[in-house]
């Protein structure tokens, strides 16, 4: 009897859809496979899921209303697209906030990426898993959401970021919170680091799987974390840097191989240099401009409000007023702190605007339809360093109120865009450990 | 009177006939070309060893609707050698708008060229499969172009599908 | 005793269906089809610090014939939308739906043309949690709603 040898069987390859709603996955996305056995010969990669018209809609509001719709791009690190956006306009301005501003911007540029890579590395680490990792990193992730909620007023979509200075200034005990979240968040490192990085199975599974070569990461236009692990140490805060980033001093922590191992010790690495961004940050602050000028007793809103219409406005101008918990940290006396000193662009204090006709009428004209906020005509682009990579903003404008294109160059675009390339030769359980440490966020592929 | 930036100089050497015209606003410097010279001046780019432009950053098109040239597709290039970066503008009329596809010089040029088609409407010769992106393939029209509005839905399912035209009767 | 006569059988039903429907709500399986921002909150609620465990429904299971509760977490686009029903109706009854964020709800702010104005036009909803996206503790009231709503339903068995 002959023996029959695999060359005999006939076998063909099978088609396999890893679809839109998948267990092991985080994001929608449909990955068609041609495989032979487990072996993926052939992949296409649909998107498209979560097309929300986010460039649309800055089309259709003004520059201010934009603002809330950027949060929901990459929600994982909403302040970072909250200040690459308000940056582009500013640009156009030709303007630059205030000192204290943009330290303040740095501070939660920072900690938005920190919470970006835990949920990333918790993610992908529960797909392969390691269940108590994610329970770990969501527990740091909730102290920084603490904090985020005390300066900001919400945990996730934040708006924080305003055209020409940011919403509020930070707390008093800020610095205080903040260091005891950041000694929270090295402890919950340090207990990753001992569970997954020598952990037998965590790092078969990872090491050699989804490489990519440094001429591939280059030829697709991959930035972040990705193109990092290949090598290539590309980060915009040193090569183009923005607010404050040419005067602290961090490491851009890059990989040789390209592998999902390498990515994985990059964010871990980079979580670390962002803490380390923070503390310097908080040591180097400036008080800030604060105005002193102001009368020992305070009046309630309506009663100033109710005196001005009346003009009885004796010293109405140096009268603190008890602003309520959601305007906290955007009193008149820090106001010169967070916010450039133009009439064109920034929103007045409460207190003029409640207290003198040139505030009221100054509120107004950037409020009302049609008034606003009116960048000279012209383009400009704008990136930024996201969580995955170079986020960019390039912002056309007519002159008018409202913006004539706003596009979003996405991070892992590109990199989805090779994601087909990367897994063809894998196995199908690869998939899931490449697809973990790309951090697909399907508010930013899609738009 | 201002320096001119020295990529303008080159490239005003090497293909004074396709450049259209150029600036810079607020440090970014911008080209706008011909459309049948983008191929050649993108190899130059990204070849000259003083320029090294070897990234595509971004690739997208904005809709000038009441003007002559209704689309123009727009170039980020980024050179990581040099750190320069470079924007590149290719104006289309509305009955022509059709331009070469970037696909052999730069692969991720695949994916955003389907995306602009997809918004846009805009074809690309030579690319490898040119089809919606974003949107499904029932969809018709180019949302991004001004003359969509936005709350103009097509729906699979549900109220307004076609579906549920049919139930109704 | 008692099942014989007209009173005392409506009371063992009545008994029997607040019996099931203890246990029901106890024990909710949820399927969550997370899509955007909600997702972050999601995460969250499941974890240790709000901890959705303690209420019984913390265990998902990824397969819709397993499931009796389909979460939806996050905005819901006309191309995802024939897949929501797909889903929909691949589990087997009693099921329940979560409508998790106000673009489920309604659409949010996203009125345009790719974005489903509520999901509620293309599959049954029964607990709207609205926020953008909700706190934790709102995600926790609903469930608790949802919770009073399976206690006194009609239970079919």
């Amino acid at each position: 009897m002959a023996e029959t040898t695999v060359k005999d069987l006939k076998s063909r390859h099978m088609y396999l859809n890893m679809g839109p709603a998948h267990p092991a996955m985080h994001g929608i996305i449909q990955i068609k496979l041609e495989l032979e056995g487990e072996t993926v010969i052939k992949a296409d990669v649909e998107i498209g899921y979560l097309h929300r018209c986010f460039e649309k809609h800055c089309e259709e509001g003004n520059y201010m209303q934009a603002i809330p719709y950027t949060d929901r791009l990459n929600y994982v690190s909403p302040l970072i697209n909250n200040v690459g956006y308000v940056m582009a306009v500013e640009k156009l301005f030709g303007v630059e906030v205030p000192e204290r501003c943009q330290y303040i911007r740095v501070i939660l540029s920072e900690i938005s990426r920190i919470t970006d890579h835990l949920t990333s590395v918790g993610a992908s680490a529960m797909e392969l898993g390691a269940f108590t990792v994610f329970l770990y990193m969501m527990k740091a992730r909730e102290y920084l959401f603490d904090l985020l909620e005390d300066v900001t007023g919400a945990r996730i979509t934040n708006s924080y970021t305003r055209i020409g200075g940011v919403k509020a200034d930070l707390t008093e005990d800020f610095e205080g919170k903040c260091k005891d979240a950041l000694k929270e968040l090295r402890g919950v490192i340090e207990e990753v680091h001992r569970l997954l990085t020598k952990n037998r199975i965590f790092v078969d599974r990872l090491k050699g799987t989804g490489k990519i070569s440094k001429e591939d990461a280059l030829a697709y236009g991959i930035t972040g974390p990705f193109l990092r692990s290949t090598g290539v140490d590309y980060d915009v805060r040193k090569r183009n840097p923005y607010l404050i980033y040419d005067r602290v001093d961090f490491m851009v922590p890059t990989g040789t191989n390209g592998d999902n191992l390498d990515r994985y010790l990059v964010r871990m690495e980079e979580m670390e240099q962002s803490a380390r961004i923070i503390e310097q940050a908080l040591r180097d602050i400036p008080e800030g401009p604060v105005s002193v000028d102001l009368l020992d007793q305070t009046i309630e809103p309506p009663e100033m409000v109710d005196s001005a219409k009346m003009g009885k406005t004796k010293d109405l101008i140096v009268t603190g007023v008890n602003v309520t918990s959601t305007l906290k940290g955007s009193e008149k006396k820090r106001h010169l702190g967070i916010k450039v000193d133009d009439k064109r662009i920034a929103i007045p204090p409460k207190q003029d605007t409640y207290s003198n006709i040139e505030g009221l009428m100054n509120h107004f004209m950037l409020i009302m339809n049609q008034d606003g906020i009116k960048p000279p005509e012209g383009e400009v682009y704008f990136p930024v360093e996201g969580g995955n990579g170079e986020l960019g903003f390039y912002i056309v404008s007519n002159g008018t109120d409202r913006p004539h294109r706003v596009r979003v160059r996405p991070p892992c675009f590109p990199i989805m865009a090779a994601f087909h390339k990367i897994i063809e030769g894998e196995m199908v359980p690869d998939i899931v450990a490449t697809f973990g440490s790309v951090n697909m966020v399907g508010g930013e592929l899609d738009r | 009177m201002k320096e001119e930036s020295p990529i303008f100089q080159k490239i005003r050497e090497r293909f004074s006939e396709s450049v259209i015209s150029h600036h810079s606003f607020r440090g970014d410097h911008t080209v706008i070309i011909h459309k049948e010279y983008l191929y050649q001046t993108m190899i130059f780019l990204r070849n000259d060893s003083d320029l090294q432009f070897n990234i595509l950053m971004d690739l997208t098109a904005v809709d000038y609707l009441g003007s002559g040239y209704r689309f123009q597709v727009v170039y980020h290039l980024y050179s990581m050698d040099k750190n320069l970066r470079l924007r590149l503008k290719v104006p289309l009329l509305e009955r022509d708008a059709i331009v070469e596809s970037l696909v052999p010089l730069w692969p991720c040029a695949d994916w955003y060229e389907r995306e602009v088609f997809d918004m846009f409407g805009i074809r690309f010769s030579g690319h490898p499969g040119l089809k919606r992106i974003l949107l499904y393939e029932e969809f018709e029209g180019h949302p991004l172009r001004k003359d969509y509005p936005i709350d103009k839905r097509q729906p699979l399912i549900g109220p307004g599908s076609k579906e549920d035209q049919e139930k109704r009767g | 005793m008692g099942v014989g006569n007209g009173f005392g059988k409506n009371l063992l039903f009545t008994k029997l269906d607040r019996a099931i429907g203890w246990a029901r709500k106890y024990s909710i399986f949820q399927y969550p089809f997370v899509t955007a921002c909600c997702g972050m909150e999601y995460m969250s609620v499941a974890c240790s610090h709000y901890d959705i465990d303690r209420f019984g429904a913390g265990f998902p299971r990824f397969s819709p014939r397993q499931a009796d509760l389909l979460m939806v977490v996050g905005t819901i686009s006309h191309k995802i939308a024939p897949i929501l029903r797909t889903v929909y109706e691949q589990m087997c009854d009693p099921k329940w739906v979560i409508a998790f964020g106000v673009c489920t709800c309604t659409g949010g702010f996203y009125n345009n043309y790719a974005t489903v104005q509520g999901i509620d036009t293309i599959i049954p909803v029964d607990v709207y949690i609205p926020g953008c996206p909700p706190r934790p503790e709102t995600v926790l009231d609903g469930l608790i709603k949802l919770q009073e709503k399976i206690q006194d339903q009609k239970q079919e068995i």
